[in-house]
């Protein structure tokens, strides 16, 4: 105890930093977020090493997505730390927001454009350059529809880019909610490498198939009101409870 | 005890003792104007609820903008205090300006008077802060949207001060003055008074609509950490932060 | 110290080329290149605009029972309509960003947020310059003021800084309104009392240009008087633009 003690009062901040970051890719404590009066999230602490897969569950309306908007530094946490590869959100947002990729519900594209132009847009922003675009449109299977406007496309295919979109800039950290809506099984197939577990990237995901999400998990967060109802390995969890979570 | 609810006695007290003496001044000291007689007495009210609540607006900026850098929930609730109450006074200022237009000029309403269509301007945009705050539902995005509203809005008032009158003032060059230095010192006291009078009141209705507004929100916390969260209903749609 | 070796390392391996963040500059160019394609594939704004401008023209002619306009008369209508215009123009600046998830898209990105300001605003500078292509002919020939020949150049000159201000103010009032649920009403009722300052100064103006004995050349009082307009609320406007991307 004392000599932990003595550990983190003599390093210097920097290096403080440099080692939450090996710890864990995520790190909460306390996480809270209110919409008005109500908890959407209420004092959630977790870690999320390097590389690991964390699944959320939860019913509608229990906060899974809101927790994968804090992490995208897309909102501001109320109260508690978070600290994604080391930074602390929401002050050093910036600093990790090149190396998150996250897809949600919406596919963040627009409809008039095509599928190469809104990449292309992306990764001006991004800083990336062109020839990683054609790569990732070939990577999802787009190439040969890449020039047709979004809004001609099947919810599939716009699923496909949205993928494609998350992916464009290399990101270090996945924040997947529900990433295989609107797929079949060959476009499911076909994302796999990008985002599943071969990418071996550190991911947090939701699914509207708690089975589905648990077989890919390394961890397991059931979330219920905000509060976390389960946190732990996916073997520590049974089909009964899992039943209960979304009754 | 809140911090609103300091020195609102005092407040209250000074608000009474300085408008009895302004009115008292104005009514049996200052002599009637020459030109307008006893109607001229409303410039006395009027001239003070148009100052105050144009240096309201201005204040509503200056909370947004701390408001802006603090994030603090306080601060917004300054802010739509003191635009709100600002708006209040804007009607009662624009309606004696009214009638003292009529009175001096015979029409209810002159475009010549620069002063006049400049704090038209400026209330017409502030008219405009309640509906927007009322069409943001979320509450955060609210308060910010209303700081941010209320900072450019705060700036708008003297540009546009100066835009109207260099207007006037280069269509038709003149050198007549309504207001300011030739006012006559008996006229003047009575006029500072007055000004110190509304400007007081201004203050204590500030605080007392900020201390309405916290009891307001210490008895909903209160009701839902007794009854439960789900048995207090929630709160409505609102334009005013909580 | 090991600990941060083996973290750059990782970092390093997960990125080939690494990806470097646009300047503020660069960022607001790709969001103008984005806003010109949707706007020249779909023609939505400133075809509307124009057509807005060419009937407000015809309903002054009914209204104010005149085959020529000239003077303050000519100059009053060519600012009303114009600002007219601008509303119109200004209400639809922002919808696609919030319809079609193009905020989020945005704020994912490591990039300055004040270039969203700068970019909606060159939009809509554009637009309206484009627009006053069409509708400055179609007023000479519906109100046929004296001198237009003459006084063109001061009218330019008076229409770059109007445009100016109608984009600036035009861009902080979109925002601010594009998240309200009436931003159809919003935007106009907030935005018509700021833009007063700048059609005093317009149609004073030009008002003077449009008089049959007036001088040549273009009064530098309203001239001056309106760029200093445009600078303050330009100044204000990139000042406070970020708060209204946050969540």
């Amino acid at each position: 105890m004392v000599h932990a003690l003595t550990h983190v009062v003599y390093t210097t901040p920097r290096l403080v930093r440099v080692r939450s970051a090996c710890v864990g890719a995520i790190e909460l404590t306390g996480l809270t977020r209110r919409f008005g009066e109500r908890l959407v999230l209420n004092g959630l602490s977790l870690s999320v090493p390097a590389g690991a897969s964390l699944a959320v569950l939860g019913r509608n309306g229990a906060g899974k997505t809101t927790l994968l908007r804090v992490l995208a530094t897309l909102l501001a946490p109320h109260a508690g730390n978070v600290s994604v590869l080391g930074e602390e959100l929401p002050r050093r947002g910036w600093a990790v927001r090149g190396r998150l990729g996250f897809l949600g519900h919406e596919p963040l594209l627009y409809r008039e454009l095509s599928g190469r132009e809104n990449l292309s847009y992306h990764a001006r922003l991004h800083g990336v350059g062109p020839q990683r675009v054609e790569q990732v449109l070939a990577a999802v299977g787009m190439a040969r529809r890449g020039d047709d406007p979004v809004r001609s496309l099947s919810r599939g295919m716009v699923q496909r880019l949205a993928v494609a979109r998350a992916v464009l800039h290399a990101p270090e950290i996945l924040l997947l909610d529900e990433p295989r809506s609107n797929l079949d099984p060959a476009g499911s197939e076909l994302i796999e490498g990008l985002i599943g577990r071969p990418a071996g990237l550190t991911r947090v995901l939701t699914s509207h198939d708690p089975e589905a999400a648990l077989a890919e998990a390394d961890l397991v967060l059931a979330l219920e009101g905000g509060r976390a109802a389960y946190l732990g390995a996916p073997e520590g969890i049974d089909a009964a409870q899992i039943k209960e979570l979304y009754r | 005890m809140s911090k609103h609810a300091r020195h609102l006695r005092g407040l209250t007290i000074a608000t009474l003792v300085f408008f009895l003496a302004g009115l008292a001044l104005t009514f049996f000291y200052a002599p009637d104007d020459v030109n307008q007689g006893f109607a001229q007495k409303i410039f006395y009210i009027h001239v003070p609820l148009a100052i105050v609540s144009l240096c309201g607006y201005v204040l509503g900026g200056v909370f947004g903008v701390i408001h802006l850098r603090t994030r603090e929930r306080i601060w917004d609730l300054r802010s739509y205090t003191a635009i709100h109450m600002s708006l209040i006074f804007s009607v009662g200022g624009l309606l004696s300006g009214a009638i003292w237009a009529k009175v001096a000029w015979g029409h209810w309403w002159v475009w010549s008077e620069p002063t006049l269509v400049s704090y038209l301007i400026v209330v017409l945009l502030f008219c405009t802060y309640q509906p927007l705050r009322f069409s943001i539902e979320d509450p955060e995005r609210q308060s910010m949207y209303a700081s941010v509203f209320s900072v450019v809005a705060g700036a708008f008032v003297p540009l546009n001060f100066l835009i109207v009158r260099l207007s006037e003032a280069f269509v038709h060059p003149r050198v007549l003055n309504l207001e300011g230095g030739t006012l006559p010192g008996s006229m003047a006291l009575a006029f500072y008074v007055m000004v110190i009078a509304v400007a007081l009141l201004f203050a204590t209705l500030m605080k007392f609509e900020m201390l309405a507004k916290e009891t307001r929100g210490q008895t909903r916390r209160l009701r839902r950490k007794l009854l439960g969260d789900d048995a207090v209903a929630p709160v409505g749609r609102s334009a005013a932060p909580l | 110290m090991s600990g941060a070796t083996e973290v750059e390392t990782a970092s390093a391996g997960a990125s080939a080329d690494t990806p470097r963040p646009p300047g503020t500059l660069a960022t607001a160019a790709a969001i103008l290149r984005k806003d010109l394609t949707v706007e020249l594939r779909t023609f939505e704004t400133v075809p509307a605009m124009a057509i807005f401008t060419v009937a407000t023209f015809v309903i002054f002619h009914f209204g104010l029972q005149r085959d020529t306009l000239s003077g303050q008369l000519a100059a009053g209508v060519l600012a009303v309509s114009l600002l007219f215009a601008a509303i119109l123009g200004t209400n639809r600046l922002f919808v696609a960003e919030r319809e079609q998830g193009g905020f989020d898209g945005f704020l994912l990105a490591p990039v300055d947020r004040s270039a969203m300001f700068l970019a909606k605003a060159a939009a809509l500078f554009l637009y309206m310059a484009v627009l006053e292509l069409v509708a400055v002919p179609a007023f000479a020939l519906f109100a046929g003021p004296p001198r237009l020949g003459s006084a063109l150049g001061g009218l330019v000159l008076f229409l770059a800084l109007a445009d100016i201000a109608f984009a600036v103010i035009g861009t902080l009032v979109s925002a601010l309104a594009v998240h309200t649920r009436a931003r159809d009403l919003i935007g106009p009722i907030i935005g018509l009392p700021l833009q007063i300052p700048a059609l005093i100064c317009f149609a004073l103006g030009t008002g003077h240009l449009f008089t049959l004995h007036g001088s040549q050349t273009p009064p530098g009082e309203w001239l001056l008087i309106l760029g200093l307009y445009d600078v303050v609320n330009a100044l204000l406007a990139y000042a406070v633009f970020d708060f209204l991307l946050e969540e």
